[in-house]
């Protein structure tokens, strides 16, 4: 579809393979496989796996609209996922109450620091609102003061990936200090209830799983709008051409810097959402070889098509669920060597292989050029 | 004739202690075509390098119309007043259509906001196919741009300055890589762009040059500033020219 596309209702074109596509997933993700797990098919443990899964996708669509359709490769993605986890993790840990090893209404490591009374920066995290609102505005704020020096520096390609990979592992530095009263290496964790539900309940995991896969869906639908209209042409333009996009009239700076505060919301509200379900988060979620990681799930799955990420995040996950159970000293040669293969032989990921199919299929068929399909 | 719409004056910049251009003095006036001609390294591109925001003269002026300081702004700020640019190598958006291409190129608001809910009403839908039918892709709108001839490049990226209705063109090097026809054809097509807009092209090839500076004015440049300035016929007598310039073989 193009913006020159004038045959598309409202946004949606039903007789797209991807809308039924689309929809079909978000079915199968939203009602079916919670259905299937209340009524006692899908193990507990399964859903919760696959709502982790989903929470990877999320971030691996927030690296996806920096490199895949901008051609910013970002290694930092992971701080701004880690930071949402963060915020949503202050808001449990408070949700702890006196229940902790030292029955005080602190959290644990604060009272193990030898603090008596909460630091002033957790205390609206008692609030719910306060927290969500915390989870868009603190990757919001990073991403936008590190964005504008970097953009305005015009600081691109290897020095902007350097620059970022620097930037997470920075934070994961100052994360593993205890000073920052943040739980240091040990992070967060030992979380009861989310918004008055026990977290370890069935239910509230089935819940929490729905969420994620509602807001996976909205995102898709987002960047899928986002793809149609003139701003993902001038996205695409700045990815293929920066200079003439320049010489063309557009800051190409402000859209970067709009696209990378968009990106590290999106990746923090995945991690929002991963903290409940995993039941910690600690700063070595935020190292680089997290946001590395990422990228191979978008590589993996397809670069810039919105599905390819989903679909990388899912199966990289997955093989990585299985690989470090059969054969962990194996796992990273493995996935160094899928990303080795897809950079070399399947450049466009998994989501490319059907068309290859079908165009294998159709050159045998009947061979054609594009010079013939223009006179035809 | 009207006012000059480009002053340039006493303008010097230097890159790394080579002076790439020094004491440069120009003026262009409103709906003139002039060709820029010079040998390799005589400034050409950095000339439209500071005119088009891409580098800052260290000393001298440059004034676009009447009052306005070229040198206090960037790139897309001076693309916004009207500068357009074509670039020596085709530079055209090669996974974007050809359509599309066009698309991004029409002057309307380019603000992230603005591109966020904006769309093709009918009047800019008729300007893209006229545009499309000027540089003669009409039948090849839905290409991706990469798909095309190195000429139909070049013609794809003259429409898309034409789409942002500058009121100066900045052309470098337009028929490099084309056939004889084509490079005839461009030569038509820039001819009939004088007098609405005001043009500046850089060229190397005389035949070409010839077809274009007709009775216009002709600017050699020589080692960052102007040798001379007159019609094709005295540039092409003057001692100084042929030394420097059309006395390397260049001459036909």
């Amino acid at each position: 579809m193009t913006f020159s596309d004038s045959a598309v209702i409202a946004g949606i074109d039903f007789r797209s393979r991807h809308t039924w596509g689309f929809i079909a997933g978000a079915f199968f993700l939203i009602i079916l496989f919670p259905a299937l797990n209340a009524a006692g098919m899908v193990s507990n443990f399964t859903i919760n796996l696959w709502g982790k899964y989903l929470c990877y996708a999320l971030l691996a669509l927030a690296v996806d609209i920096l490199w895949g359709r901008t051609g910013l490769l970002s290694l930092g993605q992971a701080l701004f996922f880690t930071l949402g986890g963060y915020m949503m993790g202050m808001y449990l840990m408070r949700m702890i109450g006196d229940l902790g090893q030292y029955k005080q209404p602190i959290p644990d490591f604060l009272v193990f620091l030898g603090w008596s009374k909460l630091p002033w920066f957790w205390e609206p995290f008692d609030s719910f609102q306060f927290a969500f609102f915390m989870i868009l505005l603190v990757p919001g704020i990073v991403a936008f003061v590190f964005g504008y020096l970097a953009f305005r520096s015009r600081i691109k390609g290897v020095y902007f990936s350097i620059l970022t990979q620097a930037l997470t592992y920075g934070a994961a530095l100052l994360f593993f200090r205890n000073d920052l009263l943040m739980g240091g290496n040990n992070g967060f964790t030992d979380f009861k209830f989310v918004l008055g539900h026990d977290v370890r309940d069935a239910a509230t995991m089935r819940g929490l799983f729905v969420v994620t896969a509602i807001t996976l869906a909205a995102v898709y639908l987002l960047f899928a709008w986002l793809k149609g209209t003139k701003f993902g042409l001038v996205q695409q333009a700045i990815r293929d051409g920066e200079n003439r996009a320049l010489f063309s009239g557009y800051a190409t700076a402000h859209y970067k810097l709009f696209i990378f505060v968009l990106s590290a919301i999106v990746a923090s509200i995945g991690g929002a959402l991963y903290t409940p379900q995993v039941g910690i988060i600690n700063p070595s979620e935020m190292t680089p070889e997290k946001s590395l990681e990422a990228v191979v799930w978008v590589a993996v799955g397809g670069r810039g098509t919105l599905l390819g990420p989903i679909i990388g995040a899912i199966a990289v996950n997955a093989l990585k669920s299985w690989a470090t159970r059969a054969a962990p000293d194996l796992w990273l040669i493995m996935m160094g060597g899928m990303f080795i293969l897809v950079v070399l032989f399947l450049p466009g990921g998994i989501v490319s292989i059907p068309g290859k199919i079908r165009d294998g299929v159709a050159i045998l068929r009947r061979p054609k050029t594009p010079a013939e399909a223009v006179v035809a | 004739m009207s006012h000059p719409i480009l002053s340039v004056e006493g303008v010097n910049k230097t890159y790394d202690g080579f002076k790439a251009i020094t004491e440069l003095n120009f003026y262009l006036f409103e709906g003139e075509l002039r060709t820029v001609i010079g040998p390799n390294g005589a400034g050409k591109s950095t000339f439209f390098d500071l005119i088009s925001g891409r580098a800052k003269p260290d000393t001298g002026k440059l004034e676009f119309g009447q009052n306005t300081d070229l040198t206090k702004l960037n790139e897309y700020q001076i693309n916004r007043l009207g500068v357009g640019r074509k670039f020596q190598a085709p530079s055209v958006y090669a996974e974007h259509t050809v359509y599309d291409n066009l698309v991004l190129s029409l002057n309307r608001p380019r603000g992230v906001f603005a591109s966020l809910f904006q769309k093709l009403d009918s009047y800019h839908r008729d300007k893209l196919d006229e545009f499309l039918k000027l540089i003669r892709l009409d039948a090849k709108r839905h290409w991706k741009a990469g798909l095309l001839a190195h000429g139909e490049k070049q013609w794809l990226e003259i429409g898309m300055l034409l789409a942002q209705e500058p009121r100066l063109l900045l052309v470098d090097e337009p028929a490099a890589g084309m056939t004889d026809e084509e490079t005839h054809r461009t030569g038509e097509l820039l001819l009939s762009l004088a007098g609405k807009h005001s043009l500046i092209v850089i060229e190397h090839d005389m035949t070409f040059v010839k077809q274009i500076a007709q009775n216009g004015k002709v600017t050699v440049l020589h080692q960052g500033s102007v040798l001379c300035e007159g019609k094709f016929d005295d540039i092409q007598a003057n001692p100084k020219v042929r030394e420097v310039y059309l006395g390397r073989g260049k001459a036909n």
